[in-house]
């Protein structure tokens, strides 16, 4: 169980004469669930882009399944990608269904259309997501919460073994938030896949995730999130003094300390 | 009905129903992607390509094809490499293959009408050598996008998760590229370098507004554009107009009605008469 999924070795990512990713080393093991976590602009998309191939490290490496990104394969099967939901066009003419089916492309092959097993896996990941009863449906006339699902099934049809999340909550509002992570941390326990996520809400993020990395350009702290998310790591993140609302050992709520004084106030709003 | 026993109305048909239906394929991707621009662009520089032609005396069909897929290899790579926005490599293509086209009619001694006959087009003036070309060519781009079909779909839909499942988005932009650009000339003869674009466009845009289904598009797509081609083509024909004038008019026509019967402004409709219902009972 303990073998490595993701390994990143003193990385460094450049874009133009300004970087990105300092030094970032950690290792990601077959079935954890990991939050990058971050404030705006601290590279975690940048590290998730760098992991799937879409930009070419400075120095250090990274690795997936044992192999550069670019020098993956076949082995990208084995890779499911959820992106930040603004990338997508909702107006684009397209049904559920279909748009899952793309997701499974490259196993379907170049030049081939879908057969019937690919057909029977887009329907298991609509059922997966509980979106059966919305296949048909055009993707603009979806819900935020079900378009969010929607893409998680494009990218489950291709029955992944490693799933990476860019900001899936970006869209949804504070209830609905909770309710996706509920959902998404009882799925990877039922499935048993790895999951990677990135977001910028550390305080919901941290309830359900396995393992922590907390970026600010270099790996602030990476580790079990009740041992990591101090008030060190905070303000190594933040740059400014916070600390967390905790009920028992969960934390609950990031909230910056100015001169101690609990305001309660995102330090990233 | 005499006027359809005519050869040159028969060709004129055939050759309305290829380009009406490989615009129409084509302009799903232009419009999709966003690129109406960039035919525009590739449209107006074949007249450089037209020109060459004439000058070398060569029949232009074949130095218009490879000077724009030039254009628009020149357009990929420049805006591949992002060091020029891809507008602004259409626009710097678009005016000087236009101007070295003046210039090479310039340099030639007489008046060029032929040229000039292209800048507008004549679907009546088809010949049996422009209908074959078109055939063949037309053909071989329903072919490639028939094949690669759900290729293309990832590639305009989301072209990063295509990069992520390894395909090469270089090539299909490459080739999607290459077949706008033999589109266009495949078209020019018959709607002219100046409405080409819009035999491209137009289609495919009405077909969005009606369209939640990408097959469904590419259907109505191209009903519209051999509609567009046939009706406009034969109401020249009865009224004396310029055909390729009249056909785009005629595909800007259906453009409008599918904006007003468009499935999504209807339910803008009803939901804005639901609500003026609802304040007048409050």
């Amino acid at each position: 169980m303990n073998d490595i999924i993701i390994a990143c070795e003193h990385l460094c990512v450049a874009y133009q004469d300004k970087l990105a990713l300092e030094n970032i080393t950690f290792n990601i093991h077959r079935g954890q669930f990991w939050g990058i976590l971050g404030p705006n602009g601290s590279g975690k998309t940048t590290l998730l882009r760098t992991m799937l191939g879409l930009i070419e490290p400075l120095s250090g490496t990274v690795s997936l399944f044992g192999r550069a990104p670019r020098q993956l394969g076949a082995l990208r099967d084995k890779i499911g990608y959820v992106p930040q939901y603004a990338q997508i066009d909702f107006n684009f003419p397209l049904r559920v269904r279909e748009m899952v089916m793309l997701g499974r492309s490259r196993k379907i092959g170049m030049g081939k259309r879908a057969g019937a097993d690919d057909w029977r896996a887009v329907d298991q990941a609509l059922a997966r997501v509980e979106m059966t009863d919305l296949a048909d449906r055009q993707i603009g006339r979806l819900s935020g919460g079900q378009r969010q699902r929607a893409l998680i099934a494009r990218a489950l049809a291709l029955e992944p073994d490693l799933l990476m999340l860019d900001e899936p909550t970006a869209a949804l509002d504070v209830g609905a938030t909770e309710g996706f992570y509920e959902w998404i941390h009882h799925m990877h326990r039922q499935m048993q896949i790895t999951l990677l996520l990135v977001s910028h809400d550390v305080g919901v993020v941290s309830r359900y995730v396995s393992a922590v990395a907390c970026l600010n350009k270099r790996l602030v702290a990476h580790g079990l999130p009740q041992e990591v998310l101090g008030r060190e790591t905070l303000e190594g993140m933040y740059g400014c003094d916070a600390m967390f609302f905790r009920h028992g050992d969960v934390p609950h709520m990031v909230v910056s300390t100015p001169g101690h004084d609990h305001s309660h106030k995102h330090p990233h709003s | 009905m005499d006027i359809l026993t005519f050869a040159f109305m028969q060709r004129a048909l055939i050759s309305a129903t290829i380009i009406g239906t490989v615009c129409a394929v084509i302009g799903v991707y232009v419009v999709l992607r966003g690129m109406a621009f960039i035919g525009a662009g590739i449209a107006h520089a074949s007249f450089g390509g037209v020109a060459i032609g004439i000058t070398l005396g060569v029949h232009p069909l074949f130095t218009t094809i490879l000077f724009c897929l030039a254009t628009a290899w020149g357009i990929a790579f420049l805006s591949e490499e992002r060091k020029v926005r891809e507008d602004s490599a259409v626009g710097i293509f678009f005016a000087s293959s236009m101007a070295f086209g003046v210039l090479l009619i310039g340099i030639m001694k007489g008046y060029q009408a032929d040229l000039f006959g292209y800048l507008f087009g004549n679907i009546l003036a088809v010949s049996s050598f422009d209908l074959w070309s078109s055939l063949v060519i037309g053909a071989l781009v329903i072919f490639v996008v028939w094949l690669l079909f759900k290729e293309f779909l990832l590639f305009t839909f989301d072209p990063e998760l295509a990069r992520v499942a390894g395909l090469p988005v270089k090539m299909l932009n490459l080739l999607m590229m290459s077949m706008i650009a033999v589109t266009i000339v495949i078209s020019i003869k018959s709607v002219g370098i100046v409405l080409v674009s819009a035999l491209i466009v137009t289609p495919a845009a009405s077909a969005y507004l009606l369209s939640d289904d990408f097959k469904k598009m590419m259907l109505l797509s191209i009903l519209i554009g051999v509609g567009s081609t046939w009706t406009g083509l034969l109401l020249s024909v009865w009224l004396n107009l310029a055909s390729g004038p009249t056909i785009v008019m005629v595909a800007t026509l259906i453009f409008f009605i599918c904006y007003f019967l468009s499935p999504q402004r209807r339910k803008l409709q009803r939901d804005i008469e639901e609500l003026k219902v609802e304040v007048k009972e409050k």
